[in-house]
């Protein structure tokens, strides 16, 4: 039986979704150096043409048709059989295009997101054969295994209310091999920095805004379950993005717009997959673990191993993303959700063994494949531009445009 | 029977449409010269004010009110008896006021797309008249015979689900006029504008993608499967559009850029926009796919040949990509999408092409007699264009006494 | 040789470009600047209060030419940033020392070319 308010519910938040792509657009646009602003604006949007054709044409079967163990084959090619009846697997209250659109939103933000990584230096041809191959060989089934009917995590009973391991590990493992592979920018001693941090506070805003439908939306209904989860969300943000500050404040003297921003995503991208199976106050403590722990990666663990991970995707998304997969398997109560199971501290430790090994498995599984895929790619393309290009900037030398006019 | 789902489906429609107006002040605001940009966002601002109280006064009695033939009429004059019941022949599962808002939004924008042909030359004063009147009469009489109770074309039975003929391709009619007779901008053959900040024209189209999702699948006027329907292949469209645009640039420039990609989308969404709840998902990737060629033709190669200065393609993108929406309707419409429709070309009944394309010829013809007359109106009394020397120091400071950015501090 | 400043009003740039070049003078740099002149400033208005006397926005322009080119400079640029009224700038002209192409190193008046 479709429901209305839910269909309504999720059309909405499917939308809210889609202005997160451009949303983070801005949020890693404004994080590079001029000359190279267009191009991560570029990518950004690519993505979302690309991703929703593949979608439609069989990333949406290979993710969610009933299949083998590995992905969901090919019986919804080209939405076949995918129409406005629910298919109650999914959602038995919304059309079942409803849950196909919704969740073509999480695979077009998810390789996206990647996109953090290698900014500033990688060519365009060869971003978009990596994307569409990492879309269909590492999103996908990764997708199906988690979410996807028979699916092997899902049947082990492992918790991603919104896709902190299908969307912020899968991710953020991509984004730190990526990094390494492809190598440091030219010139890093001379620390580029954001050459319009006002874009990445819109960005930010928009990410924040958006990320109720992300999770809100995940309950797939207007229900206590989806008002919790906007609750969650809401908190973790503002607590992650508090603490963040007050950790620059404690260590460098001063709390920066940057930072209290970076905070915010942290807490969002860890509060994921838990904010449909944690209360209000658990949300707190995720935030302030998040911001901790991210705060870390950036500033401590990054410049130790020394690898470019030029606009933070893994310090943020990647650490945010399996923090916040194993938190909820300490923290989720079925008192919140019934449908979910408890955590560590309700008296069920065996949830975050559960966790930790999907945890496990997604980090494995994307760290092979995302490699194997980007030498495949740098075989055939070349991922890396020219030195010459590099210096010059991607938006002349790949687009043949630039962002700013200086007079008139 | 009001309907809590539908109405909050309208209501929430209502605030992504009024959202694409701002969206599209960034999208053409990006695009002029640093110098004009204040000019483009005061217009597409000033819109929604006017705009939002003909609409209430007068404009939706003329477009919505039963039809008296011409335009409908001003019996809900001041939204006289347009209360909270439903009005059952547009929407019947909610409150009368809440489809007359959503269509309020229809009508600012429609005008607000003309902006992009006269951008950087118009005087503000003679703005607002001409947009007051266009509004008025053309896009009131218009709206009202494709969409109103007893309309002409309706009653023929043509298809434009969320408003082909009624927005693009009148907007970009009237703004292929306007541009004509207003002549190019000074200066346009030593000096090609580039977009001052081409991360505005993106931001403009994330939003106008974002709002584009309350137009279309708001169009339902329900939040039911037709909903979802036009929501899908709103944003297949669009995708196909944009990575279609990049390819053609790519094959025949080198490079892809940003502002194909971005012409792109806003193309695709136009060409899906008549199209939304009558064809599925392959038909809209197809009618994507083609939006992108037969624009990026109009916009260099047409637009250069003959030589009229349409500054932001406003007629390229929303009038051409808004004629081939309309065809494709005719085209790949289905009864299997939308009982409530009629089958296209390709599913047995090439009637409906015809019936399209009179309601396109009737809608061009229309349009550009009346923008004509109503603009040669307003030259005479208040005179639409700035002066040379205005142009060339911008519009900011000459009709604004403002300026966007500082240089220092 | 010689290098010329010239300040003008920004909506002359495109006129003082096309009469440069007219005289086949290609080489030359822009900048934008504000500065105090003599006319006073164009009033703008933020939220409703007027703020007058403001700096002037201006276009800066700067040429090295050899000594026989400097005439024609001086009249292209009057010609194409003359209107008449207060504001129209100023041009400066002064000794140049050296002039060195840094592809080349070539030195003089060859490099100014």
């Amino acid at each position: 039986m479709i429901n209305q308010a839910d269909t309504l519910f999720v059309l909405l938040s499917a939308a809210f979704v889609m202005l997160m792509t451009p949303g983070l657009a801005f949020f890693y646009g404004g994080m590079v150096r001029r000359k190279n602003i267009l191009s991560v604006l570029m990518q950004c949007f690519v993505a979302l043409c690309l991703l929703s054709l593949q979608w439609i044409l069989f990333g949406y079967s290979l993710s969610f048709a009933p299949g083998n163990g590995f992905w969901g084959g090919f019986s919804w090619f080209g939405l076949n059989g995918v129409g406005s009846t629910p298919y109650a697997g999914y959602s038995a209250t919304i059309p079942h295009q409803a849950f196909m659109v919704f969740q073509m939103m999480f695979a077009v933000i998810t390789p996206a997101l990647i996109i953090g990584a290698f900014a500033e230096r990688m060519k365009f041809s060869a971003f978009l054969v990596f994307t569409l191959l990492w879309a269909t060989f590492v999103y996908d089934p990764l997708c199906h295994w988690v979410w996807g009917e028979g699916g092997w995590l899902r049947n082990l009973g492992v918790l991603d209310f919104a896709g902190g391991i299908v969307v912020h590990t899968s991710a953020g493992i991509a984004a730190l091999v990526t990094t390494i592979v492809i190598g440091k920018r030219k010139n890093l001693e001379h620390s580029p920095s954001p050459h319009n941090l006002p874009f990445v506070v819109l960005g930010t805003a928009l990410l924040w805004f958006g990320w109720y439908g992300f999770n809100a939306g995940s309950a797939l209904a207007v229900n206590g379950i989806a008002v919790n989860a906007f609750i969650t969300t809401n908190t973790a943000a503002a607590a992650a993005g508090l603490s963040w500050a007050f950790l620059e404040w404690i260590r460098n003297g001063k709390p920066t717009v940057f930072g209290i921003v970076t905070g915010s995503i942290a807490g969002l991208a860890t509060i994921t997959p838990a904010s449909g199976f944690v209360s209000p106050v658990s949300a707190i403590l995720i935030g302030i673990a998040a911001s901790i722990v991210c705060f870390i990666a950036v500033a401590v663990t990054k410049p130790r191993f020394g690898y470019d991970d030029s606009l933070d995707a893994f310090g943020v998304h990647g650490v945010g993303g399996i923090l916040g997969t194993l938190l909820t398997g300490v923290l989720a109560s079925k008192a919140i959700n019934p449908l979910g199971a408890n955590g560590l501290f309700y008296g069920n430790p065996k949830q975050l063994l559960i966790q930790l090994l999907a945890v496990a498995v997604a980090v494995t599984y994307t760290f092979l494949v995302t490699f194997g895929i980007y030498k495949l790619v740098d075989v055939f393309f070349r991922m890396r531009v020219s030195e010459k290009d590099e210096l010059v900037g991607l938006d002349l030398t790949q687009h043949r445009e630039r962002a700013y006019t200086i007079l008139e | 029977m009001v309907n809590a789902g539908d109405t909050a489906w309208i209501l929430i429609s209502s605030a992504l449409v009024l959202l694409m107006t701002p969206g599209l002040a960034f999208f053409y605001g990006g695009m002029v010269r640093r110098k004009n940009v204040l000019s483009v966002l005061m217009q597409c601002f000033i819109i929604m004010c006017v705009l939002s109280l003909q609409w209430v006064l007068v404009g939706y009695s003329l477009s919505f009110a039963p039809s008296k033939g011409f335009w409908g009429g001003l019996q809900w004059f001041g939204l006289n008896g347009v209360g909270l019941e439903p009005y059952a022949d547009y929407a019947g599962t909610i409150p009368h006021q809440a489809f007359m808002i959503f269509q309020a939004m229809f009508a600012i924008i429609t005008p607000a797309l003309i902006i992009g042909a006269f951008a950087e030359r118009m005087k503000f004063s003679a703005f607002l008249v001409f947009t007051l009147l266009w509004a008025t009469f053309v896009y009131d009489p218009l709206c009202n015979w494709v969409w109103g109770m007893g309309g002409w074309l309706r009653n023929l039975g043509a298809l434009d689900f969320a408003g082909g003929t009624v927005v693009h391709i009148n907007a970009g009619i009237a703004a292929l006029v306007t541009a004509i007779v207003l002549g190019r901008r000074n200066n346009l053959e030593k000096n090609v504008p580039t977009p001052h900040n081409l991360p505005f024209v993106v931001l403009g189209t994330g939003l106008l993608w974002f709002g584009w999702f309350g137009f279309n699948a708001g169009s339902a006027l329900a939040a039911n499967g037709l909903a979802v329907n036009a929501f899908v292949v709103t944003n297949t469209a669009a995708a196909a559009a944009g990575l279609s645009w990049a390819l053609i640039e790519w094959l025949r420039n080198g490079k892809p850029t940003v502002f194909g990609v971005c012409s792109g989308v806003v193309a695709g969404l136009v060409a899906i926009t008549p199209a939304a709840g009558f064809v599925s998902v392959i038909p809209a990737i197809i009618i994507g796919l083609l939006v992108s060629v037969i624009c990026f033709i109009a916009v260099t190669v047409i637009k250069p040949l003959f030589g009229y200065d349409d500054s932001l393609d406003a007629f390229g993108v929303h009038c051409v990509g808004g004629i081939w929406g309309a065809l494709a309707t005719g085209l790949f419409a289905s009864k299997l999408v939308n009982p409530a429709g009629a089958n296209g070309v390709f599913f047995g009944n090439p009637k409906q092409f015809f019936i399209q394309l009179l309601a396109v010829g009737v809608t061009i013809v229309y349009t550009a007699v009346a923008t004509f007359v109503i603009y040669k109106l307003v030259d005479i009394f208040v005179g639409v264009r700035v002066d040379e020397k205005s142009e060339a120091i911008g519009l900011d400071l000459t009709q604004h006494r403002e300026r966007a950015y500082t240089i220092l501090e | 040789m010689k290098l010329v400043i010239a300040i003008i009003q920004p909506y002359k740039l495109e006129e003082v470009k096309e009469e440069l070049y007219n005289v086949e003078v290609n080489l030359i740099t822009v900048s934008e600047v504000l500065g105090h002149g003599r006319q006073k400033g164009v009033t703008e208005v933020y939220r409703g209060s007027k703020e007058t006397g403001n700096l002037l926005r201006k276009i800066r322009l700067e040429i090295a030419v050899n000594d026989n080119y400097l005439e024609p400079t001086i009249k292209a640029i009057v010609k194409g940033a003359k209107t008449g009224e207060t504001g129209d700038g100023k041009i400066f002209v002064l000794d140049l020392k050296e002039c060195i192409r840094i592809r080349t190193e070539e030195r003089g008046t060859t490099a100014i070319g």
